[in-house]
């Protein structure tokens, strides 16, 4: 039983690079905590950090009760799936997974009792005698994975675990890790979780939450509904969701949103959310979240249109800016290039942000 | 994509008409006869060793074929028996005994060494490095004196010591280079794995990277155990009695002490004395090979 907390945890790396600045997360006990964010935006330097892989310039990684800074990665309780998988290439994988129990001294009854589980549980056990360059890339992914589940570790923390691999591969190798978390914390094991992603759906999918990081800092952390439907910032508007969140730059004065020459008037919902904030601001509407003619809204000329089957993706320029939507395939057949067509939010689903990207329309419970 | 890819498959190569056979066939020989010529002249001086050693004293300079015309063995019989009180058997004996503690504690020292450079930050780790590859660029010989004087005071002329110890303490600085390069050719996922497994540093090395290396050690070994063997400087400069002379000093020693050199005997000696390391180097050929081309590692 653990939980993690990470208290103003800093990175300066060798070349005073500042990688991380005081960050603090909390990972309750069970929780499967997603990491995301662009490239280079320090998930695997704080990940690292966790495991005690990176040396700490400041704050404090504490799990369970204990402050582990000063430990070595081998006493902190975690156990860690690498990206390309570092399993030990002149071992089979028998070896590979009891590696960690044997310098524990673990009996040998016990290391094979363990074993013998692991395997049956990843369907890894034609493989047990086999050396790693013998596998497929799922199946040493497995292996990866039944090397950290053998330890019973406190703390599991994944690096893009599933990056190398092709995307129907990675599709079941999500399901497969989300069911063995469930399947851990039903039977009461240790099952806290940190995985870092760059991939959206991943994060989405899998997460209990989700903690969106941009340049050594923490964007948001939320469950994905709340990600998705109140984003604390422009930042992590545009980063959850696909097609991406349109933002739209221009001025909010009173009731009403003006872009250019056209002028977007707010529902009630989102006055009332806005509490009478006014100045120049970016509107924020996901494509799915627009309807086609229905009323007064933001007219644009159509620029392409993307038929994909169930839906069509809409290009428009709008006074200069560009804006996707995402329609009902029914809609095609009205939409030309170079038609005018007027597109309407709707109701609630509208964000404000101020100038520093700040959401300004969340809701006063929040 | 399939149509493109058909008519590839379905016409194999055209028939080669018997003439641009004939041509090709004889490219082939020429290029072969060329290479077999050259290679045979490379070993020509090899191969007239091992026949000469066959030959009678008087037939070595009488022809410069190397088929012996009335082969005996009479070099071999006299060369081990030698005109020392001790058979060649002793001072191979004494070779083995400086080769086996420096390949070892060569192989081991070096890899500690590397270990440190290729994967720990520490103090000063540039300088020392810079002055690590300085070493190599020093001409030995430069050194011998005062390495010479610092043995004689610490009471190890005459003994094997001054030859293998110093190689103890990764004296040999380019076989840590060369560990060093390859080690950083080794990602390092799979110390980490250990690392997060539990393991300390060293059993990182002994159990993760050890392993990864070891056919960069082997090559290390393979080269410190030929090196050795040649060496004739070394331990003409701190051995001083006969009975521990090593074998490259055994052969100068039939030489010295008779005014009429039995030229079969050391040609017979010379040949037994090539055996050992062309042993070792086919048994370790193929680890050898991929010593040095390993450099796809692949998790
Ligand atoms: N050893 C290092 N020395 C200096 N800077 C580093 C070092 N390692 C990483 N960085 C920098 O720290 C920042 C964060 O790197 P990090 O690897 O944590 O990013 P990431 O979020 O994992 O990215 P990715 O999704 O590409 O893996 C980057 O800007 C990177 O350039
Ligand atoms: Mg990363």
């Amino acid at each position: 039983m653990a939980r993690l907390q990470i208290r103003n945890l800093e990175k300066v790396y060798g070349n005073a690079f500042k990688a991380v600045h005081g960050i603090n997360l909390d990972v309750a006990d069970g929780e499967f905590m997603v990491l995301v964010g662009p490239s280079g935006c320090a998930k695997s330097t704080t990940l690292r950090m966790i495991a005690g892989l990176e040396s700490i310039s400041g704050g404090e990684v504490v799990i369970g009760e204990k402050v582990v800074n000063r430990l070595q990665p081998g006493q902190r309780g975690i156990a860690m799936v690498f990206q390309n998988y570092a399993l030990y290439p002149h071992m089979k994988v028998r070896k590979n997974l009891s590696f960690g129990l044997r310098l524990q001294r673990t009996s040998k009854a016990e290391i094979e009792r363990r074993t013998d589980e692991v395997a049956r549980i990843l369907e890894i056990e034609p493989l047990l005698d086999r050396l790693p360059k013998q596998l497929s890339g799922g199946q040493a992914q497995r292996v990866a994975l039944g090397r950290a589940l053998i330890k019973e570790p406190q703390v599991f923390l994944f690096d893009e675990p599933l990056s190398n691999l092709d995307a129907k591969l990675r599709a079941s190798m999500r399901v497969r890790i989300t069911d063995l978390h469930r399947r851990l914390k039903e039977e009461g094991m240790s099952s806290t979780v940190v995985y870092v992603t760059h991939d959206q759906t991943e994060a989405m999918t899998m997460g209990d939450r989700i903690c969106v990081m941009k340049d050594g800092r923490i964007m948001q952390v939320a469950d994905p509904k709340t990600l998705y439907d109140r984003p604390a910032n422009a930042f992590v508007a545009g980063f959850i969701g696909s097609p991406e969140m349109n933002l739209i730059e221009g001025r909010l004065d009173g009731a009403s949103f003006r872009v250019g020459d056209q002028s977007l008037p707010l529902d009630a919902d989102l006055m009332n959310r806005l509490r009478g904030w006014t100045g120049s601001a970016t509107l924020g509407i996901r494509p799915q979240h627009l309807r086609l003619n229905a009323g007064p809204g933001l007219r644009g000329r159509v620029t392409g249109a993307e038929f994909m089957g169930h839906e069509v993706v809409l290009h428009l320029d709008v006074a200069g800016a560009r804006l996707v939507a995402v329609l009902p395939a029914a809609d095609y057949a009205a939409l030309d290039r170079g038609a005018e067509v007027t597109l309407t939010p709707e109701p609630g689903m509208a964000h404000i942000f101020d100038g520093a990207g700040e959401n300004v329309s969340l809701p006063v419970s929040h | 994509m399939t149509d493109l890819a058909t008519p590839a498959i379905a016409n194999p190569v055209p028939a080669m008409s018997s003439e641009e056979l004939r041509a090709a066939r004889l490219s082939a020989f020429v290029r072969y006869s060329l290479l077999t010529i050259v290679g045979l002249i490379m070993l020509y001086p090899l191969i007239w060793l091992i026949g000469a050693s066959f030959k009678t004293n008087s037939e070595i300079f009488g022809s410069i074929g190397f088929i012996p015309q009335d082969p005996t063995l009479d070099g071999y019989r006299k060369g081990w028996e030698t005109s020392t009180p001790y058979t060649f058997g002793r001072f191979f004996w004494n070779t083995f005994l400086i080769i086996l503690p420096k390949t070892i504690f060569t192989a081991i020292s070096c890899a500690l060494v590397a270990y440190g450079f290729a994967r720990f930050e520490f103090p000063g780790k540039k300088i020392l490095f810079a002055s690590l590859i300085a070493t190599l660029l020093l001409p030995n010989v430069v050194t011998r004196i005062p390495q010479y004087i610092l043995f004689r005071d610490l009471g190890w002329l005459d003994t094997y010591l001054p030859l293998w110890v110093p190689s103890a303490f990764a004296g040999d600085a380019f076989f840590v280079f060369m560990l060093v390069q390859f080690l950083r050719a080794i990602p390092r996922d799979m110390e980490e794995a250990a690392r997060v497994d539990g393991a300390n540093s060293l059993q990182t090395l002994l159990y993760i990277v050890v392993p990864m290396l070891t056919p960069a050690l082997i090559s290390v070994a393979l080269f410190q155990f030929m090196w050795t063997m040649n060496d004739f400087l070394g331990p003409l400069i701190y051995l001083s009695s006969v009975e521990s002379f090593p074998v490259s000093l055994a052969l100068k020693l039939s030489i010295d002490t008779t005014e009429a050199f039995d030229w079969n005997r050391i040609l017979a000696m010379s040949v037994l004395a090539l055996l050992p390391a062309l042993i070792v180097f086919f048994m370790a050929q193929k680890y050898f090979i991929e010593g040095i081309s390993a450099g796809g590692v692949k998790g």
